[in-house]
């Protein structure tokens, strides 16, 4: 009996708390964000030309040469969002070695570049799988590639890169980070002003 | 700026915040748990249940009302998963499996959030915000108010009376985690978190691909998943993911609400002794001393490790970047990884089985240490008490008196009962490990051969049994064999302890304090500091080292 009215006196408890804490809580926090800060409280979504091109937290699969790429993703087939994750691979692993050396021989072959010259974020899979940046080491590599790809001032697109260049926060926040969608989407406008076509 | 002079500016910032709030917020809790007075709304919840909230229980009443609260949370729990299918919001997810239901609803419940499903193909909004994180909320109440009754037990004479469990958890819920709940969620809102009850939204991205960009209630659930040490989270990469953790603010933001309260109690705790004249704040002092050395000493190794890049893989790849974001690098990762798994929370912002092998072997460290440094809220601080008076009693034998912590005498019931407390959760550990590793079929489960395979395992009952929740996420956990066994692991780890911390409690509230003789051990000066810091390692390191050294040792020296 004292167990039973206990038990009862805890879920009358626990509706009373899922009420004010289940439902008051979550709702409170949704007004405030609708109202307050709609941009972050949906998503952070990039639009272009009206139309929804990503979230600027979200990282996107590249393959096109005339855009920076971002890093390896564990996320499903490659920067899925509803299978966010990482490989878990140790790092003793025979198969991560294999595949960190050849993300390394293609990196290397793609931008023209000595294999050693590669950064570690372009070579590993993010813990997210949907990592939207890059380091600033990987884009500047990158520069060079897209630049030619898409007949652009070289000067002109690592310029760019600069301007991309988050640095820490504070000074001394996290690592300084490149956001590939935001510069890829500026790459792309400034390919337009300059009239040299986009990608293809 | 270099990158180390960053990274100790990094965590020199997050010590400033937290000992700028240690006064405040230690004080604060302790007026929550003493006042007389309830407010209105509490009164309405008390009439609505029918608790009496000015009667006091004892240990045992206590000890029933807590598990009777939890049981209950578990029935209900697996209920709302099964019945997902019939429930609004439910983004038209199926109801989840049995296993994986009974494994979720035990792991909310117990404070753990070790998750064998990924959030955002398993859970509805509805489920997510009614269910998980009331939770979420809810058993971190429950280790806040068990924290404060053994607080209770310790401070009082001559007493049966440890306060009442109804009042403790509901004030816990509502005036302290609710509160900087709400104040942190709009913090993370403001940085890129996300709170809406959208389904996910289709977009073409720049390259012409399409990408399902999920929503949810995710910064109210991030903020109480921090800030109650619950760690669960909304989406399957938990705080690596960018909508749960933009950007090294809202990191740092994340760090400092799960040592916010575990930190805090130890003020708390001085505050509550020094009211009943049973001590002072010099003894809440010496506790948190005692789980800061471990803390930085095990900070300064996970960070060394990872900035190292030991290992062949992440040698070739010239960094362990392997599980972390570009964000926050070697520095933020290691923080967030020590701060995670010295708490009980077991959120990550990187992977820990990608970790170096010394790193990835520290934070299992962690966690094997019994979640005492600071531990979760509320079990880190009765678990210090209880390493506290193993420490005293250590001390009494060396010199051959009765040990005695704030002149309460630990006598053969209590020394009793603080050994079965001690064994309990490594027994739980290398038990599981041990019938995991021998059953044919759960082997299948192990991603990475070899020793990091072992570590895996082990990894998963540490995480278990000490209620954590982090995970070496390549064992496949989501079988019916592991949903069932860490489930069992998880229930008793966090229950057996708290009714044997209840029933300590209430055997030390009976006594009358003796007066401190000069041959009473000082259980406030360095000395004692270092016999608690020593207690903690021997106790644990006698315990899983055979264990260790299979697992990242070997993997280290290979």
């Amino acid at each position: 009996m004292l167990w039973l009215r206990q038990a009862a006196a805890g879920l009358r408890v626990l509706a009373a708390l899922t009420v004010v804490l289940g439902l008051g809580y979550p709702l409170a926090v949704l007004g405030a964000g609708q109202l307050l800060m709609p941009g972050q409280a949906n998503g952070s979504m990039v639009e272009r030309d009206g139309e929804p091109v990503g979230s600027r937290l979200i990282g996107q699969p590249v393959e096109d040469p005339s855009y920076f790429h971002g890093r390896p993703s564990a996320a499903g087939e490659g920067y899925d969002p509803l299978s966010s994750g990482a490989s878990n691979l140790a790092p003793t692993s025979p198969e991560l070695l294999a595949a960190v050396e050849e993300r390394r021989a293609a990196a290397a072959e793609l931008n023209g570049v000595p294999p050693e010259a590669v950064p570690p974020d372009a070579l590993t899979a993010s813990g997210s799988g949907l990592d939207p940046h890059i380091s600033p080491a990987y884009a500047r590599l990158q520069a060079d590639r897209v630049a030619r790809e898409r007949g652009m001032d070289p000067a002109a697109v690592a310029a760019l890169v600069e301007e991309h260049v988050q640095g820490r926060g504070l000074g001394f926040l996290g690592e300084p980070a490149v956001n590939v969608l935001e510069l890829n989407l500026a790459l792309d406008e400034a390919a337009e002003a300059a009239g040299a076509g986009g990608a293809g | 700026m270099g990158q180390t002079l960053a990274g100790l500016a990094q965590i020199g910032l997050l010590l400033s915040l937290l000992a700028a709030l240690y006064v405040p917020l230690g004080d604060y809790l302790a007026r929550v748990y003493s006042g007389r007075r309830h407010l209105r709304v509490e009164r309405l919840v008390y009439r609505f249940a029918g608790i009496d909230p000015d009667t006091e229980q004892t240990w045992t009443g206590y000890a029933r009302a807590v598990l009777a609260f939890s049981a209950v949370s578990v029935l209900v729990l697996y209920g709302l998963q099964r019945l997902q299918h019939l429930l609004p919001l439910s983004l038209g997810l199926p109801p989840v499996a049995p296993d994986q239901a009974w494994n979720t609803a035990v792991s909310f419940v117990a404070n753990t959030n070790w998750q064998s499903y990924s959030g955002e193909s398993t859970m509805g909004h509805l489920v997510q915000a009614a269910g998980l994180a009331v939770q979420n909320f809810a058993s971190a109440a429950v280790g806040m108010a068990v924290a404060v009754a053994v607080v209770r037990g310790i401070s009082r004479r001559r007493t049966e009376l440890l306060g009442n469990f109804w009042v403790d958890l509901v004030r816990g819920a509502l005036r302290v985690l609710l509160p900087i709940s709400f104040a942190a969620a709009l913090l993370l809102l403001a940085g890129g978190v996300v709170q809406n009850l959208a389904a996910p939204v289709e977009v073409t991205t720049l390259t012409g691909g399409t990408q399902s960009i999920p929503g949810g209630p995710v910064a109210s659930q991030e903020a109480i998943k921090e800030l109650g040490t619950n760690g669960g989270g909304f989406y399957n990469a938990n705080s690596a993911h960018p909508f749960e953790n933009p950007n090294a603010f809202t990191n740092l933001l994340e760090i400092l609400l799960i040592l916010l309260i575990p930190v805090s109690l130890t003020r708390t705790y001085g505050t509550m002794l020094a009211a009943q004249g049973a001590g002072g704040h010099r003894h809440g002092t010496a506790l948190l001393a005692a789980m800061g050395t471990i803390f930085l000493l095990s900070l300064a190794g996970v960070t060394a490790a990872e900035v190292s890049g030991h290992g062949a893989a992440l040698q070739a790849a010239g960094g362990a970047m392997e599980g972390k974001e570009t964000r926050f690098g070697e520095w933020a990762s290691a923080l967030f990884a020590t701060a995670t798994t010295s708490t009980s929370t077991g959120a990550v912002n990187s992977f820990h089985s990608s970790f170096t092998a010394f790193g990835g072997g520290l934070v299992m460290l962690n966690m094997l240490l019994g979640e005492v440094t600071p531990g979760g809220v509320g079990s880190g601080l009765y678990g210090m008490l209880v390493i506290s008076m193993l420490a005293v009693f250590l001390g009494g034998l060396m010199v051959g008196r009765t040990p005695e912590y704030l002149g309460k005498k630990l006598g053969s019931r209590e020394i009793r009962l603080i050994a079965l407390y001690t064994l309990t959760t490594p027994a739980l550990v290398l038990a599981g490990t041990a019938v995991a590793l021998s059953v044919p079929g759960a082997r299948e489960s192990i991603l990475n051969a070899g020793p990091h395979g072992l570590s895996e395992v082990l990894y998963a009952f540490g995480s278990a049994a000490n209620n954590n929740g982090s995970a070496f996420a390549g064992l496949s956990a989501n079988t019916p064999f592991y949903n069932t066994a860490l489930g069992l692991a998880i229930l008793l780890g966090r229950f057996l302890p708290m009714v044997l911390v209840l029933a300590l409690a209430g055997a030390l509230a009976g006594q009358r304090p003796a007066p401190a003789t000069a041959g009473t051990l000082p259980t406030h000066r360095p000395l004692f500091v270092g016999m608690v810091v020593a207690t903690v390692l021997i106790v644990t390191g006698l315990t899983f080292f055979p264990a260790l050294a299979l697992g990242p040792i070997a993997e280290g020296l290979a």
